[in-house]
């Protein structure tokens, strides 16, 4: 058969094919953000674990390479072990307490009444205000002198003047102020991540439960609470990463005081790399939060994978 | 009646909880409020019921804020910081969320979990050798290594989100764009762009949010009071001496903290479901 | 306008071959329709076409011009997608209007084009609205619009009558076929269903797993399928297929089985049929069951006039005698392919 030829729009310069090619197109539009990245999250931590082995030091700016001498003087100083006991203590017990309210005050939540909204927005409260704010807030609440929690400890009668804590001044009281104020800042988030897994239970897979025979514990515990884990593993996985290299509330409420009684990883390693300029022996303090967040993130690609299958 | 008395339990218990959780969640900034318009006087007479004024409410100290000290160059420094930052974020996550969301291949899937992982990598990890970049590039102890280093973790959460917003769009508006003469640029500026506007404005509230909250960076890279972002100079440059101004902080804490407070309320649902990479359906 | 020609296309998905060798002409003005199950590979070869797939291999050519690695924006087709793509953000007006602001058309020129196309589909009264505030007919004529205005070398249709109903199906399917015959357009349709492709199609192409069985009229398809592929897609019932004594197969239309007191031709095929169930359905009577001597994969099934059978004429668990005229029995050999001669 005869073709006909027609003036097909003519291939002009102007169309620049190279960007036609999908596998172009998408490569340069992903590129700015990788290398962003890149050079900002990726340099710096390969710099960091060069740092960990030199003898760098801001007085002393040198590459010279040492091996693991930093790791084994930091694991012969008796402090740096306190100090990664204090990590964890206040990380799991921060995310434990969190966790529990969180429970509790989504399943306070999950019914309907008056006022929900309004309720709702002001439990968020903790969760979206800049941590540091919320943390100089708590620090007025426990002032040794003024403290509204003492004022009304004694005023209703549990303890008389004499006995009312010096809450930061007291190593044990301190590390559990900053636990309470870490689980503080938690807690909305566990709610609004446990709301979110349980209205997306689908409502039919509930009622065949029901019409099973499954009564509200089991429920509860055997149906929902399988089917939102994944997703509250993410929350507690995000929940876990940012209080186990946080500094701020150590650095605004205590400074890793009493005693370094509440000196954890994160801060220690800003003491000794930004402040003492030691950043050799900073680098190599904050490097032993890798292997936490290796584990973290082995399971974060778990659950991603297994959601996408 | 006992079925009436057990159902009154429940609902006290009910309303009790509830009551409980708000005091827990609100009290800090309720005493934030009560401080911060209370005369010093009544502040500082542990005498006085310390939950209500004893004396009339004060401004005195919100107009100290303003006058004596530099929170109107701090409010300033994080409008700046902010607006660049989110700048600078949406040029790069609105394309690569775009891009992640279409590719095809397992590659382009890896892709996007690395970008999302980065996330996860925290400032006290980075703080050391950043300080170093940053001082070579002549930035130290400048609010602008804070606009140069808060897109690290914006970028990554934002182009997360995003690749969530643009895989829900259906393909099939791109590509009759494309067949009807446009570029595949073109299909993604005319077509994915606008129809994702609430996504963007999203991400907007959030870069915006993200770079008020930030503590960590801003304290380790900024030291000169009139170079602070708010939150660090409200909460280290408002002590004289060893002196506490609690009238003064907590006014500045409070006018900081609200706007993104407001911010985070009205987007936290959206929020939510970039934070689980979409696992919430 | 133009011709679109394809030289042996192959597409291949991961080592996958989604299209695997497509040969066709259609010459300018026709309607072809590709027909085949989901999956077979006629959306990828359709995608091929305008560009939004590369292929791996073969040739394209529209209008004589060969646009292999010409993008789609520069290929002047137009196309229809499944659930019409239209621009949600835009109003019906500058829906239409958009392929004409690609080319760079002048302000003036495109008020005219949509005033055009808008009347030429009975539109005009919609331009201000968006396109949620339409109904599916209506959002249909938008994209047929929009298609048209800029006067496409091809115009290509996926699947876009799968998302409206049976009713509103059939009016689509008349206007979309009255209004290729007005504009005499190129039209390459993609469709599953058979009723779509045999009602509207100048020619069909029938596809399965990313090759073509048989091109060929409505008729010819219908009439003389090429295969066993071709002879039991098309046609519902689809034929009777039976294992042939000799090898190869023996195929008949389910409405040429009749009961032999029907055919008058002596020149038939007689065979022993056992009714096992039979289904009444107005217009016509669908009877199920098995005849002697012969093996088949599915039921046998024979399509009656109810008018000519009587209902209690043919039972279930009866035996009859059935006859199929030789003139409309098909012949394949054993790998399926029609022999034209015993």
């Amino acid at each position: 058969m005869a073709v006909i030829a027609e003036p097909v729009a003519k291939p002009v310069s102007r169309f620049h094919f190279i960007f036609d090619r999908r596998g172009v197109f998408e490569a340069v539009l992903v590129a700015p953000a990788i290398l962003y990245v890149l050079l900002l999250v990726g340099l710096p931590l390969l710099l960091a674990i060069y740092y960990s082995l030199s003898a760098y030091t801001i007085y002393n700016p040198t590459w010279k390479f040492v091996g693991l001498a930093n790791f084994e003087q930091i694991l012969q100083d008796p402090t740096f072990f306190d100090t990664l006991r204090n990590t964890f203590v206040f990380t799991f017990g921060s995310q434990l307490l969190g966790l529990v309210l969180g429970k509790f005050g989504a399943f306070l939540l999950l019914r309907p009444f008056r006022g929900r909204k309004i309720v709702r927005a002001l439990i968020i409260l903790p969760f979206a205000v800049p941590v540091a704010l919320a943390t100089i807030a708590w620090q007025w609440m426990f002032d040794s002198l003024y403290s509204v929690i003492n004022w009304t400890l004694i005023a209703s009668g549990i303890l008389t003047r004499e006995q009312a804590p010096n809450w930061l001044g007291n190593p044990h009281l301190a590390m559990l102020c900053i636990v309470i104020i870490n689980a503080w800042r938690f807690f909305p988030f566990a709610i609004v991540i446990f709301l979110a897994g349980i209205t997306a239970v689908p409502q039919d897979v509930i009622d065949a439960a029901t019409v099973d025979g499954a009564g509200f514990w089991r429920r509860n515990y055997q149906i929902i609470l399988p089917m939102i884990l994944p997703i509250m593993a993410i929350g507690l996985i995000f929940g876990i990463v940012f209080t186990f290299t946080d500094l701020s509330i150590v650095f605004l409420l205590t400074m890793g005081g009493p005693g370094g009684a509440t000196s954890v990883l994160g801060f220690a390693g800003f003491q000794t790399g930004i402040v003492s300029g030691d950043v050799a022996h900073g680098a190599a303090i904050s490097l032993f939060m890798l292997p936490v967040l290796l584990v973290v993130v082995v399971f974060m690609l778990r659950f991603i994978r297994r959601r996408e299958i | 009646m006992s079925r009436f008395v057990a159902r009154s339990a429940r609902e006290t218990g009910f309303f009790l909880g509830i009551a409980f959780f708000v005091i827990l969640a609100a009290f800090p900034f309720y005493w934030m409020v009560i401080t911060a318009f209370k005369q010093n006087s009544d502040l500082y007479n542990i005498a006085n019921t310390p939950f209500w004024f004893n004396e009339p409410p004060t401004l005195d100290h919100i107009k100290y804020l303003f006058s004596q000290t530099l929170f109107t160059r701090w409010l300033l420094n994080s409008l700046i910081i902010g607006l660049c930052v989110t700048a600078i974020t949406l040029l790069t996550a609105v394309p690569a969320g775009y891009s992640l969301a279409r590719m095809t291949s397992r590659r382009g899937e890896a892709l996007g979990i690395f970008i999302f992982l980065t996330y996860l990598v925290p400032p006290t990890l980075l703080f050391l050798p950043l300080s170093r970049i940053i001082a070579e590039l002549g930035l130290q102890n400048s609010m602008w290594s804070l606009v140069l280093v808060y897109p690290t973790f914006t970028i990554p959460f934002c182009s997360w989100l995003l690749m969530g917003f643009f895989k829900a769009l259906p393909v099939e508006i791109e590509e009759a764009a494309i067949v009807d003469g446009c570029s595949l640029f073109g299909a993604f500026i005319k077509m994915a762009v606008p129809l994702s506007v609430p996504a963007i404005l999203t991400v907007v509230i959030f870069t915006f949010t993200l770079t008020l909250q930030e503590f960590v960076y801003a304290l380790t890279f900024v030291s000169s009071s009139d170079q602070k972002p708010i939150t660090l100079g409200v909460s280290t440059d408002l002590i004289r001496g060893d002196v506490f101004f609690w009238g003064e902080i907590m006014a500045g804490a409070l006018i900081a903290a609200i706007p993104v407070a407001i911010a985070y309320n009205l987007f936290l649902d959206r929020f939510i479901a970039g934070i689980t990479g979409g696992a919430v359906k | 306008m133009a011709a679109v020609l394809t030289r042996n296309i192959v597409k291949t998905f991961a080592d996958v071959a989604a299209v695997n060798g497509i040969s066709l002409n259609v010459p300018d003005g026709e309607f072809m329709v590709l027909l085949g199950p989901s999956g077979c590979g006629k959306t990828t070869f359709l995608r091929i076409i305008c560009g939004l797939e590369q292929q791996t291999s073969g040739d394209l050519l529209i209008g004589g011009n060969v646009v292999n690695d010409i993008p789609p924006r520069a290929r002047g087709v137009a196309m229809m997608f499944q659930s019409y793509g239209l621009y949600p953000h835009y109003t019906v007006r500058n829906n239409i209007a958009f392929p004409l602001r690609t080319q760079r058309v002048s302000r003036d020129e495109i008020k005219k084009k949509v005033e055009w196309a808008s009347q030429l589909l009975g539109i005009d009264h919609l331009l201000d609205r968006r396109p949620r505030q339409l109904s599916g007919g209506e959002r249909q004529r938008v994209a047929l619009a929009r298609a048209l205005v800029r006067e496409p070398t091809a115009l290509l249709l996926d699947e876009p009558l799968s998302n409206l109903d049976a009713k509103l199906r059939t009016s689509a399917r008349q206007e979309i076929k009255n209004f290729q015959q007005r504009v005499h357009l190129t039209t390459i349709h993609v469709t599953h269903d058979q009723v779509e492709a045999m009602g509207m199609g100048d020619r069909i192409a029938v596809i399965d797993h990313g090759r073509v069985r048989q091109v060929g009229t409505p008729t010819e398809i219908y009439q003389n399928p090429a295969d066993l592929f071709v002879a039991t897609f098309v046609g519902a019932p689809p034929m009777n297929i039976v294992t042939r004594n000799g090898g190869g197969y023996l195929g008949f239309r389910p409405e040429n089985l009749l009961p032999r007191r029907m055919i008058e031709d002596d020149a038939a095929t007689e065979f022993s049929f056992r009714v096992d169930r039979s289904e009444y359905l107005g217009s016509e009577r669908i009877v199920y069951g098995v005849i002697d001597g012969y093996e088949s994969k599915q039921p046998i099934t024979a399509k009656l006039p109810p008018a000519h059978v009587a209902e209690d004429s043919i039972r279930p668990g009866e035996w009859h005698e059935f006859a199929v005229k030789n003139s409309a029995l098909r012949h394949f050999d054993s790998s399926g392919r029609h022999r034209t001669r015993n």
